[in-house]
């Protein structure tokens, strides 16, 4: 069932039997400027946001039913995040030399952290295949399918926050003013992560290698980007030059901003130009992909 | 008023695949002349081509021609799903599409669930939401097997839920693929009443079908497709005339007078 539906009624009055009058009439024409493209674009946007009711129940329902009929349900995501945490914790404060006290919180945010990143580009990347089903059979707006990614995906990490919290608890941490920088790269998190699920997303409803490749570039991402260890537990190996390559890394920044506050750390100033340089570079790509590939969106998938 | 206009609108499927830029390419565009090619040169199928006609209140439109003339592509660029290559189309009213009898809906989740589903996709509100449960609760006296996941039902149940979804909203332009005219005997009865009053109070109907009968007794106008073109546009007595063989349309007729007085 599809709906054309020019303009909602704003009192929601209009009962299933009454045909609503439509006040405008919707035109849908191949368009091959810019200006028509960037305004339909827009328009998708706007009207996924109209539509968070309907991105928060799918998302609820995928969770729902990834763990439909088990007995821990959704808690299975923090108790498997908690013995993963706790195991790699105590191993690895060891081979790096750190004490358990310092390094578990830093793990277990960072963890927390890379789980997000990485399911967000690895379900990103196939969000619009994946509803290939939806896509064809009824007209809305593209963007609710990389909205129900990040949405799905912020229910998942609120489930994980809960091992940070008990991690916290036993090694409490000392949390200074620079914790009120969370909000504004809390905000950073959810804008990059629909900015990436919707690029990668496009690019791999084109491309179908895409999201094996993009597999396996995260996969190189992990192990070379600051997650396991911090710059600060080997510099005694003299970094030199890879410490300029971490600082050119896209997700160091990201990290840092909302790692750093948490182990108690003052504003980082350098990890927040180098986060929001990228967050603008991958908006504006993503934005741009967009608005060029939305009308074929329902002829790739 | 609802209307519906279609202005020069063409369709083209691009072919992605490597291998249909060689061998593939040469012996398609050799069998069916429908192969072309877009701007960069990439091979496409061209679904529908330079199509046009307009639409008014009180016009039930039916397409008929073979499989594969672009029937189907075309009510999916009506409901805006494929947005065409080139021309425009102005829609002026609340559309709904019956295009499949899936209708995306999730095996996993319950009846309600794929209701509330299908309702949010609307844009509904929560008061608007409980009378859609309501309705097709009552309609397709599922009872209690709401609540339990679609995958449970047998595939009489999956088909009344799905029709009585599909049913359930009026809307002012209606356009429908065969598949809702066939179901189950025992369900049919109660079933056509359901789909004749939502085809009554549309403003417009678009139907396609192979069904001559039902063309002639539910539609004012007849398009025949031909290879993603308008072949012929005119009454269903004029096109079905053309377009059947003599003893078939005959046969037709006759069924559709008989159908019309019996209702």
């Amino acid at each position: 069932m599809n709906m054309i539906v020019p303009e909602s009624d704003p009192d929601g009055a209009g009962h299933l039997r009454s045909a609503r009058p439509s006040p405008k009439p919707v035109v849908i024409a191949a368009a091959h400027g810019w200006r028509p493209r960037v305004a339909s674009a827009l328009q998708d946007f706007g009207e996924s946001l109209r539509l968070w009711p309907l991105v928060w129940t799918l998302s609820l329902f995928d969770i729902r039913l990834r763990y439909r009929g088990s007995l821990l349900g959704p808690f299975w995501l923090t108790l498997s995040t908690a013995v993963m945490i706790g195991a790699i914790g105590f191993v690895y404060s060891r081979l790096f030399h750190q004490n358990v006290a310092g390094y578990l919180p830093f793990l277990a945010i960072s963890l927390v952290l890379w789980n997000f990143i990485n399911v967000i580009t690895s379900e990103g990347a196939t969000c619009f295949s994946t509803s290939a089903d939806m896509i064809r059979s009824q007209r809305m707006a593209h963007t609710v399918h990389p909205a129900r990614v990040v949405m799905r995906n912020l229910m998942v990490l609120a489930h994980n926050l809960a091992v940070i919290v008990v991690v916290f608890i036993i090694y409490p941490p000392h949390l200074t003013w620079s914790l009120l920088s969370e909000l504004p790269a809390l905000a950073v998190w959810v804008v990059d992560a629909s900015a990436a699920a919707l690029l990668l997303g496009l690019v791999g409803a084109r491309y179908r290698d895409v999201p094996p490749i993009v597999g396996s570039v995260m996969q190189i991402a992990f192990y070379i980007t600051p997650i396991m260890w911090s710059p600060a537990m080997l510099a005694h190996r003299g970094l030199g030059l890879s410490l300029a390559l971490i600082d050119m890394n896209p997700f160091y920044g990201l990290l840092e901003i909302v790692r750093g506050p948490f182990l108690g750390q003052p504003l980082e100033i350098g990890a927040w130009i180098n986060a929001l340089s990228y967050s603008v570079v991958l908006v504006l790509l993503s934005f741009m992909l967009f608005v060029r590939a939305r009308p074929r969106i329902p002829y790739w998938v | 008023m609802a209307k519906l206009l279609v202005e020069n609108v063409s369709v083209a499927f691009p072919l992605y695949h490597g291998e249909s830029r060689s061998l593939k390419k040469t012996v398609f565009a050799a069998a069916s002349g429908r192969m072309g090619q877009d701007a960069k040169h990439r091979l496409t199928v061209e679904a529908l081509r330079n199509v046009s006609f307009s639409l008014n209140t009180g016009d039930r439109l039916g397409f008929i021609g073979s499989n594969g003339a672009g029937k189907t592509t075309l009510l999916r660029t009506m409901a805006g799903i494929y947005e065409p290559v080139a021309g425009r189309m102005v829609i002026d009213g609340v559309v709904t599409a019956l295009l499949d009898p899936g209708q995306g809906m999730n095996f996993e989740l319950t009846g309600n669930e794929n209701i509330r589903m299908r309702a949010l996709f609307n844009g509904y509100t929560d008061a608007q939401i409980k009378d859609l449960q309501e309705d097709v609760a009552q309609f397709s006296e599922l009872g209690d097997f709401l609540s339990l996941p679609v995958r449970t039902y047998s595939s009489g149940m999956i088909v009344r839920l799905g029709f009585a979804l599909a049913t359930a909203i009026h809307p002012q332009i209606l356009l429908m693929d065969e598949w809702i005219l066939a179901g189950d005997a025992a369900f049919l009865g109660k079933a056509r009443e359901r789909l004749e009053t939502m085809v009554g109070s549309a403003e417009i109907l678009v139907l396609s079908s192979h069904n001559p009968a039902i063309l002639m007794q539910w539609c004012n106008r007849l398009i025949w497709m031909d290879s993603g073109r308008v072949h012929a546009d005119g009454t269903p007595e004029e096109i079905l005339a053309a377009y059947l063989p003599q003893d078939q349309f005959e046969q037709a007729k006759m069924a559709a007078a008989h159908a019309m007085t019996a209702a």
